[in-house]
Parts: structure tokens; sequence; C-alpha cells
């Protein structure tokens, strides 16, 4: 690379070659770089159009429905696996945001100090940790000393997952919040807490909300945490728990327990069992688990990318 | 105002907002400290959690060895196959990835239209916001037999006699060259969005001058942007082989799991760390067996967290040296 550079002394261009050939180089390289970009939409293509047609013609309502039959035998559905990924996604939600949220508003109102700093460092750094040693950590911290795999471990691990994704999103959609607003709400005479609440949180809401859609999709497409939190459990169903209580009479706190405190399957859970196993049925519902999964990211992708521009072209 | 401080209902409004305050600053401060303890708590989770296995094995669990064993009956681990595994795949994914990825980020920042580069960046992040799961569903049925197989008994037959490429590919596929592969799909996107925010951030000053003194296009991107921004791509590429190293789902299910493999071949089933952790720790029915996953695990942790830091340092120092609307 620096060859050229160095050849030449410095303060005047020495080409080394004839235009022609430099020209050549040019046109060349250029090329390459428009035909890597090709080459990397390649796999994008071809895994959405493959998930898109194999997932679709294994698709049917049956597999949201209905609970999973004995193996090998067909039909069935993965209803357990559907309720899981909620119930976690619900749990790892109401974990993160408020976490995140906050720990963002300090990083945001003390950008410069060494806590702020490190908080910064410290997300960036949280969302390079391999998710399945935050697994290890969620079975460390509640399965063992609890004993039992639960929706409960598998909300806490997707939750720190989902933690680095809002708190940097939040952050910096706190800082795009003018400050004369906040000025005119402490002029006012409200206090900094009912500022930050009333005034400057909800200026930034729509960014708030971008953030924690891109990490509730990033959490749903989370396996490697579930495998020692979650563990699986086919035999999960929500509805009938809630039956059963309520016929049972028991106070709303039991019923809401034994919702999350067992293990739970998920819809990436499943797959990834779902795909080891020799049974064609199984491999098919696989591939419509897989299209159900891909186009809730990809959309939710595409909505909150929408919106993003949406709002930034009507603000200029 | 005077109103405000006579109590209401016995309720005196305006000092509860005071007091709001510090209650306030105070959540804030907690969470703050929180997000850095989580990360303490997992590198201090995983030390304790796999006491068993570093007290039984020492540093023999780490050592390199060419008998080196994976053995769950006999109670005996040892992990350096798994540790070259590790790295012998995300080395190879940085080696491919690294070339593409740059020549994307230089065509998205520096060669496409306007109008092509919001919605080229976003299919080139959908590649990264697409499940691991998915990724490993695809590589087993699709991937693996219709390009890495093929792939793999050509690059055997051919250059059969680097030991890099010794041995010969299984017919479903199922190799550490398969995990590179994939490994590589995935990586590329963490790449290059970031190379891509290091050369849009490089001031245009410096492209008009290297053009104004007669440098081509590709000269100016290659003698010019690419050396101003290398510290900044040096992080790049370091997130990428931290995303590499840490991967799991899809290379478990396309690297074949062969913990005690220590040919190095790249065609051959091998074994990463994240993936022997997620095959084995259900089945793992030992506590030394599981204490030895989570030292993995902690093995992994410290990893990543070391190359996360220098690739953070090394983007901010970027970002910091170079005002982020200094492009207009």
């Amino acid at each position: 690379m620096s060859t050229t550079t160095r050849a030449a002394p410095r303060g005047y261009i020495q080409p080394r070659a004839g235009f022609l050939y430099r020209r050549a180089v040019n046109v060349l390289m250029l090329t390459l770089t428009g035909v890597a970009t090709l080459l990397a939409l390649v796999p994008l293509v071809w895994i959405v159009v493959y998930v898109l047609i194999t997932g679709g013609k294994y698709i049917n309502l049956d597999l949201f429905v209905r609970m999973p039959v004995a193996l090998g035998d067909p039909g069935g559905g993965v209803l357990p696996a559907l309720e899981g990924t909620i119930i976690t996604t619900v749990l790892s939600t109401l974990f993160s945001v408020p976490v995140a949220v906050l720990a963002a508003f300090y990083a945001a109102d003390h950008a410069n100090t060494p806590l702020g700093i490190a908080i910064r460092f410290g997300t960036d750094v949280l969302a390079g940790v391999p998710s399945i040693v935050i697994g290890l950590f969620g079975y460390a911290l509640i399965v063992v000393p609890q004993g039992h795999y639960s929706a409960l471990a598998a909300g806490v691990a997707v939750g720190i997952v989902m933690l680095p994704t809002v708190t940097r999103t939040t952050e910096e959609m706190l800082k795009l919040v003018p400050k004369s607003l906040r000025e005119g709400s402490l002029a006012l005479g409200a206090p900094e807490w009912v500022t930050s609440l009333r005034v400057v949180l909800p200026a930034a809401a729509s960014g708030v909300v971008t953030g924690v859609m891109l990490a509730i999709a990033r959490g749903v497409g989370e396996t490697a945490p579930l495998l020692f939190t979650a563990l699986g459990n086919d035999r999960y169903e929500v509805g009938q728990i809630i039956t059963s209580g309520v016929q049972g009479h028991l106070p709303f706190l039991t019923i809401l327990n034994r919702i999350i405190d067992q293990p739970v399957d998920g819809l990436t859970l499943t797959m990834w069992k779902y795909a080891q196993q020799p049974f064609p049925e199984r491999i098919q519902q696989a591939w419509a688990v897989a299209l159900v999964l891909m186009l809730f990211v990809l959309l939710t992708n595409i909505v909150v990318r929408w919106v993003v521009t949406r709002n930034r072209v009507a603000g200029h | 105002m005077a109103k405000a401080d006579t109590p209401r209902n016995g309720f005196d409004l305006r000092r509860w907002w005071r007091h709001g305050d510090a209650a306030w600053s105070g959540i804030v401060i907690a969470m703050a400290f929180f997000v850095l303890v989580i990360m303490i708590a997992i590198g201090w989770s995983v030390w304790s959690a796999s006491a068993d296995s570093r007290a039984a094995f020492g540093w023999s669990f780490v050592a390199p060895t060419s008998d080196s064993n994976w053995d769950p009956v006999n109670s005996l681990f040892q992990a350096w196959p798994i540790i070259t595994g590790t790295l012998t795949t995300a080395i190879i994914t940085i080696f491919l990835a690294t070339p593409i990825s740059i020549a994307i980020a230089i065509f998205m920042s520096e060669l496409c239209p306007l109008w092509l580069r919001q919605p080229l960046s976003f299919m080139i992040e959908m590649l990264a916001a697409i499940p691991s799961v998915v990724y490993g569903l695809w590589g087993i049925f699709v991937f693996l037999p219709k390009v890495v197989a093929p792939f793999g008994q050509f690059l055997g037959a051919t250059f059969g006699w680097l030991p890099l490429l010794a041995g010969s590919i299984p017919p479903s596929g199922t190799s550490r060259l398969a995990a590179s592969l994939i490994l590589t799909i995935m990586v590329t996107p963490t790449i290059t969005a970031v190379t891509r925010d290091v050369l849009l951030a490089i001031p245009n000053s410096q492209r008009e001058a290297a053009l104004a003194i007669g440098a081509t296009r590709w000269e100016m991107i290659w003698q010019v942007l690419l050396p101003y921004g290398l510290s900044g791509m040096l992080g790049a590429i370091i997130l990428g082989l931290g995303r590499a190293l840490g991967e799991t789902m899809a290379v478990t299910m396309v690297i074949g799991n062969n913990t005690v493999e220590s040919t190095g071949s790249l065609l051959v089933p091998g074994a990463t760390l994240a993936s022997t952790i997620a095959n084995e720790f259900a089945e793992a029915v030992t506590k030394l067996h599981t204490s030895a996953l989570i030292e993995l695990g902690l093995i992994l942790f410290v990893i990543t967290l070391i190359l996360n830091m220098i690739a953070r340092l090394l983007v901010w120092r970027v970002a910091s040296l170079v005002p982020t609307d200094s492009r207009a």
C-alpha cells in the first residue's frame, strides 16, 4: 500500500507509471468494489428468497395454534415456542428498557464525566460480548440458585443482550433534543426530573421507540442465551395455565409466577432442535418458523427505517 | 406562585417536586452504574462457576498439546483443539471478510450515487439482522451441499498439499471451512458499517487535495483515504473478529462439533469455544463437565472483552480526531 507513496518525494505527485496504466488500475479497482458489493448481496437475496419459498410452502395456521405432535407424525404446531418467545420478549423488554433509558439519561447529560464515558464505553463493549456468554451468566445468576430453568432467567439474559442497543439509541436521541426545550422547562420552575420525564423524554420518544423495536428484533432472533436459561418445554401452554389457575381461584400473582417460573420454549430454540432431527415434518416446520422469524426481523427493521427517514425528512 | 407553597390536602407538592430531583439523580446514577456492574458480574459469574474445572486442570486446560483430550466420559478436559479451532475459523473469516467489507465501504462512501447509499447500507445491515439460527438452517440444507462441499472438494484436490487444506471434506460439507464461509457473510456487515462511517468522517479537503494534484480516484482512495482511516478500519476489523469468535448458533450447526480434531485443517469438522458450549451444555451430566464448559465461556469472555476494548478505543480515537459533520 505504502510503497507507491514512499517512492514519490513528498510534496508533489510523481507518477510511477504511464497515464493509461493508472487509468486502467483505477477502472479495475473501482469495478472490483462494485463487484464486492454485488457479491455481498448474493447471500442476502439467496437466504431471503429461499426462506420465503421454502417456509411459504410449509407455513399454515396450525403452526401457531397447535401443540407439537409426536415425533414423526405429520401436523401439529409450535404454539409453546410462540408463547415462550412472546413471554421471554416481554420480560426482557420490561427488564432492559427502564435500565437502558435511565442509564442513557446519565450518559447524555454527563457525556464528558468519567462515569459518562465509562457507561458509553461499557455499553459498547457489552454489545460485543458473545450472547452465549450472557446465557452462561443467566444460568449462573438465576438457574443455579433457583435450581430450575425458567422464562425469567431467559428474560434477564435476552434483556442484557438488548441493553446496549436501547442505551446507545436512546442516548443519541436524547442528545438531539434541543437544549432550549430543556432550559425553557427549567426556567418555568420545573425540577430536573420533571423536565427529563415530561419534556425531554417525550421529545425523544419516537427515537427511543425505534431503539426498543430494533432491540426486540435482535432479542427475538437470539438463540444462544436461551439454551441454558429457557431450556425448552414443548408442553408449555399459557392459555392452559391461566384457565386452570382461574378455575382453581388462584391469586393473580401465583398464575403469573407459574407462567414465568418454568422452562419455556422459543421459536429460535425450536428451529435449532428441529433442524437436527431426521424427520422431514420437523424440518419443514423449522423452515416455516424461519420464515416467521425472518419476516418479523426484516419488517421491523424496514418499518423502523421508514419511520426514521420520514421523520428526518419532515424535520428539515 | 405563592399558592403552590401552601400544602394542598396536606401534601406539599413543591417540596415533593424538589425531593424528586435527589431521587431522580440517584436512580439515574444507579442505573448507569448498573450497566457497568453487569459487565463485572458476567466476568465474576463465569469465573466462579468454572472454579471446579480451574481447580482440577489448572493451566493444562489451555496448554498446547498434540494428544489433547476432550473426554466427558473420563472427565478429562483439555481445550487446546477447541481454542485453535476457534482461532483458525475466526482468522480465515477475517482474511475473507476484510477485503470484501472494505471494498463495499469504499463503494458506498465514494462511488455509488447518493440515492443508492441508504438502500445499499440498509441491505448490508439486513445481513446482520437475520437471526443466526436462520443462517444455520440455510447453511445445513442449502449452502453446505450446494457451495461448501464442492468448493471444499476442489480445494482439497488442488491444494491438498497445504496442511491447512489437508484431508477431505465430508459429503455433508460440515467443516471449519463451512463455519468460516458462513461467518464471512455474518461479519461483513459489521466491518462494512464501521469502515463506511470512518471513510465518511474523513474531511473532504483530503479528497479534493489528492484529486487536485492529479491522483486518479483509486489513487486518492488507496493513498490518501485508507491510510487516513487506517486505525478506525483496524478497529472495525477487530470488532468483526470479536463477532466471529463469539458467534454461536450458525457455527454450531455447520462445523461438525469435533472437539478432539487437532490437525488444523479447514476441510475437517472442528469445534469452536461457543459451539462446544452450545452443543454439550444440555448433555453435561457431571458437574466437572458443566464447569469445564463454563471455563470455555470464561476464555471466550476474556478474549472478546480485550478485543472489543481495543477496537472501541481505535474507533473512538478516529471519531474524536475527525469531527463527524466535517463532510458537508
